[in-house]
């Protein structure tokens, strides 16, 4: 297989043979040579390390009304992922070695894109008792990332033990920061509109509190904390000051927190009170969007996850307070990272690479992905046309579930291709 | 006028003020020994209730039927709602069976804006959850009027569960747009942290500001309130915010006393203050079905009778 015409990190064209999976030689008019085999024209085409998301709901085991493996992996291989890392709150919840076992043999079979399982932290994500981490990081599914995502493992003590724990495999916790008791029955990020749509207000603090209280925590046992989701200015500061004195904490931020704000609760093309704007954490304002934008553009913020979170129509299509909360992200993560981040000047294509996939790679320990595009790297990856702009169609995810807050809006950039080890998942936008 | 009610901001000034005076003629309806009107024959209105208010309920009942219009009353209770059926599916119901308005109250804040993406009719907003009630700010605004005469300029304060409360959310934005000063005073626990956006003063001491008000409008405490934190105990929230004698003596000579209820006596307002000539409570009531015959008759642009 050889990729005539690419621009690599949005360089100057050229073309990349690929044997074996592997990235075997680049240049110009390597595609031309009398030994080429079958060539695929990128016309352009910006070529990414395959991307990897930190974050991703594939739903399965518990909820395949909502997504599967299948179609969660096929909706990541769409929007340019060659690995996704499944959240551990499914049913059952991946606390076992067999659960992560189960998720990564799915992830194999049907081979869309690499499947790394995320262990819980606490058995049934209860914050009671440390799930058999080491079994999970001994298994097939050889964990390296754990979390609760969805609750916040809240006690100080087990959090402790947790960071600690993991040390032992070289592990990361990836911590929700939610104070549960400061967002009981929250709806809404607290302020203007919180106070005026009668929601009950999700206060920032609740997150910035946890926080800092888990960056002092790896700071006194030297463990690595990973923070999910980051969405206040004040968490920025925090994670920045934590960076600072030089402990190991990493931070993610997902797309819909750089370009959504809390306003559209109120007013949007699709109704006051539209749960689609339901999310945890929520949407906050313009100013954490400028913080959140900025931090990822200095790197105080290191990656960009989807925390692609897929929900049936009768979840949505209710009152407010009834929703579940999430959006589906993996589709048009890369094109919301270009519209929020790229076209404002904050991150040239190298940036989006580190941080749709080198960072996620290197804190997940996936040593396969996130690798510079050289030769002898794995084939891994991804071919976008940034220069074409499209209306977002829900009814054209490969996702099962629908819950975009994009649709109908207009956003730059479209994946052409995606190649896992050499092997094309994605070709003219279409799967393979 | 704009075909729902659901928030007292989507008033303008001219709508309320054109609600007010129809309802002052339909004031004079309620005067009459038959207090029937046919506006509204061959309409139909719903009362759909998801949270028990038998108050409300009847009143927007009494006021459809003096408007002639015919009345089904859906409440949730007991219905396939309690059976798990979604607003959605309800909502659906409603319009194959011809609403031509739905009232309706429900426990979560925003309910009504979503029913009005699955109807046709005119959605009317009974009370959401902490959100708004804009048919009791019309109804108090009413009975402002009607004590003290044009409210531009007027002096309101509202005193209680500011954070919890749609008639307060209600009444600040339709006093506003009339006009009136308002003032919110509560234990700044019970002050959503975003107040200081909303176009009104705020205050902690209501001993400072009672001798400046012509109207002083009390909130119901709920009891859950006490146990949540929000304030130390019920006799300290009594001593601090309630309006006792001592305090009611301290209001000017022709200021006025209103309360949505239901009240707690002795809790957020004497028993004595509560049934003095300058309380407007009872009045209120009456006055709420009168209000509601007005913005059914507007919304639903009855054929004049």
């Amino acid at each position: 297989m050889n990729l005539a015409n690419v621009r690599i990190l949005g360089g100057e064209p050229v073309d990349i043979r690929i044997d074996g999976g592997v990235i075997a030689e680049i240049g110009p008019g390597v595609a031309a040579s009398p030994s080429a085999g079958e060539t695929v024209d990128a016309q352009g085409a910006i070529a990414l390390p395959g991307l990897v998301d930190l974050h991703t709901h594939l739903r399965e085991p518990g909820r395949e009304d909502a997504e599967t493996v299948q179609t969660g992996t096929q909706s990541a291989a769409r929007g340019g992922y060659t690995a996704v890392h499944a959240m551990a709150n499914t049913s059952p919840v991946a606390d076992t070695a067999g659960v992560v076992e189960q998720v990564w043999r799915l992830g194999r079979e049907f081979a869309h894109c690499d499947v790394h399982p995320v262990g819980a932290v606490t058995v049934g994500l209860e914050g009671r008792q440390l799930a058999e981490l080491g079994a999970m990081a001994d298994s097939a599914a050889r964990v390296r990332v754990f979390s609760d995502d969805g609750k916040c493992v809240d006690d100080a003590v087990l959090m402790r033990r947790a960071l600690e724990y993991v040390k032992a495999f070289d592990g990361v916790i990836a911590q929700h920061a939610q104070e549960p008791r400061l967002t009981s029955g929250a709806q809404m990020n607290e302020g203007v509109v919180s106070g005026r749509l009668g929601l009950t207000g999700w206060p920032a603090v609740a997150e910035e509190a946890i926080i800092a209280r888990d960056c002092l925590l790896a700071a006194h046992v030297g463990s690595r904390l990973h923070v999910c989701h980051v969405s206040t200015a004040g968490s920025v500061d925090i994670l920045r000051w934590a960076k600072s004195k030089g402990w190991n904490v990493t931070a993610e931020v997902t797309p819909h927190h750089l370009l959504l704000t809390d306003d559209l609760v109120e007013e949007s093309p699709v109704g006051a009170y539209n749960p689609i704007y339901k999310v945890n954490p929520p949407l906050r304002t313009r100013a954490d969007v400028e913080a959140l934008r900025a931090a990822l553009a200095d790197g105080t913020i290191d990656v960009v996850a989807t925390d692609h979170a897929p929900h049936p129509v009768e979840d949505k299509e209710t009152e407010w307070s009834a929703a579940a909360m999430g959006m589906v992200g993996l589709e048009t993560a890369l094109s919301v990272v270009q519209e929020a981040m790229v076209e404002t000047g904050l991150l040239d294509w190298a940036g989006v690479a580190e941080r749709m996939s080198v960072a996620p790679a290197r804190i997940g320990r996936l040593g396969g992905h996130g690798r510079p595009i050289e030769v002898g790297a794995p084939a891994n990856l991804t071919l976008y046309d940034p220069s074409v702009r499209t209306k977002v169609d829900p009814a054209a995810f490969a996702s099962k579930s629908r819950n975009t807050p994009y649709e109908g809006m207009t956003l730059p950039g479209r994946v052409v291709a995606t190649f896992l080890r050499g092997r094309p998942t994605v070709l003219e936008g279409k799967l393979v | 006028m704009k075909r729902h009610l659901i928030s007292a901001g989507d008033l303008a000034k001219d709508d309320a003020l054109l609600i007010l005076d129809t309802a002052e003629e339909m004031a004079r309806v309620s005067e009459r020994s038959i207090k029937k009107l046919p506006t509204l024959r061959g309409r139909t209105v719903v009362n759909l209730f998801f949270e028990d208010s038998t108050r409300t309920r009847i009143s927007f009942e009494a006021a459809a039927k003096r408007l002639s219009a015919d009345v089904i009353n859906f409440s949730a209770k007991g219905s396939s709602v309690s059976k798990g059926e979604s607003l959605k599916d309800t909502a659906l119901t409603l319009e194959a069976m011809g609403a031509d308005a739905v009232v309706i109250r429900h426990s979560a804040s925003g309910a009504p804006h979503r029913l009005a993406n699955w109807v046709r009719g005119s959605v009317l907003n009974a009370g959401d959850g902490t959100h708004e009630h804009p048919t009791q700010a019309l109804l108090d605004a009413f009975s402002m009027r009607r004590r003290l005469g044009n409210l531009d300029g007027r002096n309101v304060t509202i005193v209680g569960d500011v954070l919890h409360s749609r008639v307060a959310r209600s009444n600040v934005l339709l006093l506003h747009t009339l006009g009136a000063q308002v003032t919110l005073v509560a234990p700044p626990t019970l002050l959503p942290v975003s107040v200081g956006t909303w176009p009104c003063e705020v205050s902690y001491d209501l001993d400072a500001v009672l001798p400046k008000s012509d109207v002083v409008m009390m909130l119901r405490v709920q009891k859950e309130r006490m146990n949540a934190a929000y304030f130390p105990s019920e006799r300290e929230y009594s001593r601090r915010y309630g309006l006792d004698r001592d305090r009611f003596a301290k209001m000017p000579d022709d200021a006025i006393v209103m309360h949505p209820g239901p009240m707690n006596r002795g809790m957020e307002i004497a028993a004595e203050v509560a049934d003095s000539a300058r309380s407007t409570i009872v009045e209120q009531v009456a006055n709420g079905v009168t209000i509601r015959m007005a913005v059914l008759y507007l919304l639903l642009g009855g054929e004049t009778a």
